[in-house]
């Protein structure tokens, strides 16, 4: 069992998003250690992209901020080796397939083996061209975390099969942004991932609220919160870490609810 | 426990598909693998169902005006002292350029397969203009996506687009340019996949797109072999074409890519010059990377953040390649070559003054290259070069850029 399944053991897992560097990473930093502090199971450390196409405009004004910042892969690197000096928390990368792929992606991914980083999410390589990245990731013990989507259908076993970590259940169709609802039929899906699959399954996109996180608990593994988030980093900026930490304290809280 | 059925999917395999060499693939969200590859299968279905193709044809010849002229630009040739000079004339088609070819293919593609809906990117919105018109044509809804610069930069081409029945959104994230109206596309078809067709604008993106555009556009290349074999009774020696995204470049070029004596030479934009950071010369300058669903060139940084490009031409200010371009690159069976805003708009005066065409500014790019190049080969060569678009769009630009002040 791998350091990112073991945090679905505890009950239902709660899984926040930032976007390093947004406004500065000493901000980020602080952020990451209220998040852990307040019951965050895994955290998704954003490495910002120029052109974050999966996503909705708060995380693109997010990744723009960062970039205009000056950070860079390299200084998140140093970012999270230092973080793992306290934090045990496991770590998620969340960015974009050109960022590993420039970067060299063995050299990318041993680097990530070698912070402690414990898995990748890179929305745009679905699972016909994971395999330059998941070979990579297996040699080093970082999960490739496999994405599902509403449109998934028949693709849903075939991805479930192969997938590591966790499952990133898309609840509904489009970027990433808070929506007032979730009509999509997630409890079938998550019923053929179940039949093909024992790893845990969390849902993302679209939540922000208690309720929303509670009815997608009910159902899944585990929930995915990123853009309620990167709000309050927008607009606190340097403050954001006591908010953002009492905003987790309360989602982790419904998802808990629960059980 | 009641049984369910699992279903068995041995047809979905960990192979990507639509490789030009490295180049290519499907780097994309997988909440849009669904309609790719419903697009694959319908472009292949449909590619040789004789209805449509029958359609397309009498479309191509009826509503867009083909088969485009090849003409002799004799004056051209007797200046420049060598090849013979032909020029490919896709300015006469109807709305002025190439686009209409591949986006007549890809609109009826769409309302073949029961889509009612398209969306599309535009950069100076010659694109834009073209689906909205094979949109009103098809009776299909359709939206624009534009940066916002380019909306103000090209009011009029977003007043045509409207006059047509579309909707024009500007597009306000990022450098508000070509790419970022791409992105903003891509999220839109996220968003509604079911009854949306993205009529991609150029041989770029995700597969099937690259091939499928090649496909529609490819009709460039087969008509130059026929009219040249009957006027010359002989293949071309070069053909030349500008390369943004490489769309009228790789219809140009695919039919003669078995043809080894045929050079194929691509102009790409070297804006304010190779030595600045204002030009958009991805083939000299960018490096391999994986964007906009496909891996090909790139202007980007160290760490792959995409790079803000420029060029005066916004058809050319794009900072990838499509990869089958890449693929011909990386094989050396054709050559890339930046040319500089002042030289192409030399060549757009130079095109007007010598043969009474004004070229799209994109096209005056290869037309730059053509002077130069022409000059060395003998006067029994043959050039071709494709005048991919009329220049009356740009004629305002270009007074600007000299220094005169024009309302469109």
């Amino acid at each position: 069992m791998t350091k990112i399944s073991e945090a679905f053991q505890k009950g239902k897992a709660f899984i926040p998003f930032i976007t390093c560097g947004d406004p500065d990473l000493e901000t980020t930093g602080r952020i990451v250690r209220e998040m852990s502090k307040n019951g965050a199971d895994i955290i998704e450390l954003g490495i910002p992209f120029s052109d974050p196409t999966a996503e909705g405009p708060v995380i693109q004004a997010a990744n723009i901020r960062a970039l205009n910042g000056g950070i860079t892969t390299d200084t998140i690197f140093d970012f999270v080796r230092d973080l793992r000096k306290d934090i045990s928390t496991p770590l998620v990368f969340m960015t974009y397939a050109n960022v590993v792929y420039s970067y060299g992606t063995e050299r990318f991914v041993s680097r990530c083996a070698e912070i402690g980083i414990n898995g990748i999410i890179l929305p745009d390589v679905p699972f016909e061209e994971k395999a330059e990245f998941s070979s990579a990731c297996e040699a080093s013990g970082v999960n490739f975390i496999s994405l599902i989507a509403p449109t998934s259908e028949n693709r849903i076993a075939i991805i479930a099969r192969e997938a590591k970590g966790f499952i990133y259940l898309v609840s509904s169709l489009g970027v990433t942004g808070t929506r007032s609802e979730i009509k999509t039929d997630l409890r079938s899906i998550i019923r053929i991932i179940r039949d093909n699959t024992n790893i845990p399954c969390a849902i993302g996109f679209g939540i922000s609220t208690p309720e929303q996180a509670k009815k997608m608990a009910e159902i899944a593994d585990g929930v995915i919160v990123g853009s309620a988030i990167v709000k309050l980093a927008a607009q606190y900026g340097t403050d954001a870490s006591n908010p953002i930490g009492e905003y987790i304290a309360t989602m982790k809280k419904s998802v808990l609810i629960t059980e | 426990m009641a049984e369910r059925a699992i279903p068995v999917f041995e047809s979905i395999e960990s192979v990507s598909k639509g490789r030009f060499g490295i180049h290519g693939g499907q780097y994309i969200p997988e909440v849009l693998m669904h309609a790719v590859i419903e697009l694959e299968e319908a472009y292949q279905h449909f590619k040789d169902d004789p209805a449509f193709t029958t359609e397309l044809e009498d479309l191509l010849t009826n509503y867009a005006g083909r088969p485009s002229l090849l003409y002799y630009a004799a004056k051209m040739t007797r200046d420049l002292g060598g090849a013979k000079v032909y020029l490919k004339r896709e300015d006469l088609n109807h709305t002025g350029a190439h686009k209409i070819n591949n986006v007549l293919g890809q609109v009826l593609l769409a309302k073949y397969m029961g889509k009612t809906r398209v969306i599309a990117e535009t950069g100076a919105g010659q694109h834009g203009v073209a689906t909205a018109t094979v949109a009103a044509l098809m009776d299909m809804e359709c939206e624009i996506f534009m940066g916002k610069e380019d909306t103000e930069r090209q009011a009029l081409n977003v007043y045509r687009m409207e006059l047509l029945g579309a909707k024009v959104h500007p597009v306000t994230s990022g450098t508000q340019a070509l790419k970022d109206a791409v992105n903003a596309t891509m999220g839109e078809w996220t968003r509604r996949l079911s009854d949306t067709h993205y009529v991609i604008g150029s041989a770029v993106g995700p597969h099937p797109f690259p091939t499928i555009v090649r496909d529609f556009q490819s009709v460039i290349g087969r008509e130059v072999k026929q009219q040249l074999l009957k006027i010359e009774g002989r293949l071309p020696d070069v053909l030349l074409a500008c390369v943004g995204g490489g769309s009228n470049a790789i219809g140009l070029f695919s039919d003669f890519v078995d043809d080894p004596e045929v050079r194929l030479i691509g102009c790409e934009a070297a804006g304010r010059g190779l030595h600045t950071n204002q030009n958009a010369a991805t083939m000299t300058l960018g490096k391999a990377g994986i964007f906009h669903g496909m891996k090909s060139y790139f202007c980007q940084d160290e760490y792959g953040q995409i790079a803000p490009v420029y060029s005066i031409s916004a058809g050319l200010d794009y900072p990838g390649v499509g990869p089958e371009h890449a693929l011909l690159r990386d094989s050396r069976r054709a050559e890339y070559v930046a040319v500089t805003d002042d030289e192409a708009v030399d060549a757009f005066e130079y095109l007007a003054r010598t043969e009474g065409i004004i070229p799209a500014i994109e096209s005056a790019h290869a037309v730059a290259h053509a002077r130069k190049l022409a000059p060395s080969l003998d006067k029994n060569q043959v050039m071709v070069i494709c005048l991919s678009g009329r220049g009356d769009k740009d004629v305002a630009a270009i007074a600007r850029c000299r220094g005169g002040q024009i309302n469109e």
